[in-house]
C-alpha cells in the first residue's frame, strides 16, 4: 500500500496540478491507460467543486487529495473543509454567474457518469468524494 | 498548457477556435470571449473544439451560458468536435441533445436548423 497526499490552497489554478499529479500517480500504480482520462477528469471535477465550496464558504484551509494504491484498486479521496450544511447553502445561494449555478451539480453528474465506484459523503468537518479504479491485472470487481 | 482562443468569420458565422485545456481556471477566458462576441452582435457562433485537450463541467457550463446568450437573440451555437474523449463528456451529461455537434467547421458553418 502506497500513499501520495496533496494539499493545495483553494485556487482554480491549482486544480490542473492536482489533475496532473493524480494521473501520474495512477499511471505509476498501474491503472489502465484507457482509464487515465477518466481519472484526470474525475479528480479535476472533484477538486473544482471543492475549490468552489471553499471560496463560496470563505474557508481558507486547503483542499486535500489523497491517492492510495492498494493491491487491487487505486483510490482517490478529495476532501473539502466545508460542513455539509454550509455546502448546501453555498450551492444554493452563491452569487455566481448564471452558468456557474449548475456547474457543481454538473461536476457531480460527470463524476457519477464516469466512475463506477464513487461515494460522496458530507459531514460537519467537510465533504469527501471517494473514487476508485481497478489496477491492471487485478480481477474486475 | 493554457487556453488559446482565436476568432474568424466564415460566411455569416463567427468561428471560435479553442485550443488547450478548458477547466475551472481557464473557462472564465472562454466565457469572456463568448460574452464579448454576443455583445458585439455576433449571434451565430461555431466553437471549434478540435484543439481542446481537456474539458470539464466548468467548460460545459460556459458553453451552456453561451448558448443561452445567443438564443436570446435567436442565434445559434454549434460545436465542432471529433474527439471521443471530449464527446464522451457531452454524452454523459446529456448535452449532445442540447448542442448541435459537427464533424467539421465547414459542416457547422453551412448547417441550418
Amino acid at each position: 500500500m502506497a500513499i501520495v497526499e496533496l494539499r493545495f490552497s483553494a485556487l482554480p489554478e491549482h486544480v490542473r496540478t492536482a489533475r496532473l499529479v493524480a494521473s501520474a500517480v495512477a499511471r505509476k500504480a498501474g491503472v489502465d491507460e484507457q482509464l487515465l482520462d477518466e481519472v484526470r477528469l474525475a479528480v479535476g471535477e472533484a477538486c473544482s467543486r471543492a475549490v468552489a465550496l471553499h471560496q463560496r464558504g470563505g474557508v481558507d484551509t486547503p483542499v486535500r487529495v489523497e491517492l492510495e494504491e492498494s493491491e487491487k484498486r487505486f483510490s482517490i479521496e478529495v476532501g473539502d473543509a466545508v460542513p455539509s450544511q454550509a455546502a448546501v447553502a453555498a450551492g444554493d445561494g452563491g452569487a455566481a454567474a448564471e452558468e456557474d449555478e449548475d456547474t457543481g451539480e454538473m461536476g457531480l453528474a460527470v463524476i457519477s457518469g464516469l466512475v463506477d465506484d464513487v461515494e460522496i459523503v458530507g459531514g460537519d468537518g467537510g465533504g469527501t468524494i471517494r473514487m476508485s479504479w481497478p489496477l491492471v491485472g487485478a480481477p474486475v470487481r | 498548457m493554457d487556453l488559446s482562443l482565436s476568432t474568424r468569420t466564415v460566411g455569416d458565422r463567427t468561428v471560435v477556435e479553442v485550443g488547450g485545456e478548458i477547466d475551472v481556471y481557464t473557462a472564465p477566458k472562454l466565457r469572456e470571449c463568448l460574452v464579448e462576441l454576443v455583445n458585439e452582435g455576433n449571434y451565430h457562433l461555431v466553437v471549434d473544439m478540435e484543439g481542446v485537450d481537456f474539458l470539464d463541467s466548468t467548460g460545459l457550463g460556459v458553453l451552456v451560458g453561451g448558448l443561452k446568450r445567443v438564443r436570446a437573440h435567436e442565434g445559434s451555437l454549434r460545436l465542432v468536435c471529433n474527439q471521443e474523449r471530449i464527446l464522451k463528456i457531452f454524452r454523459i451529461t446529456g448535452l449532445t441533445k442540447v448542442f448541435p455537434i459537427h464533424a467539421s467547421v465547414d459542416e457547422a458553418a453551412s448547417a441550418t436548423d
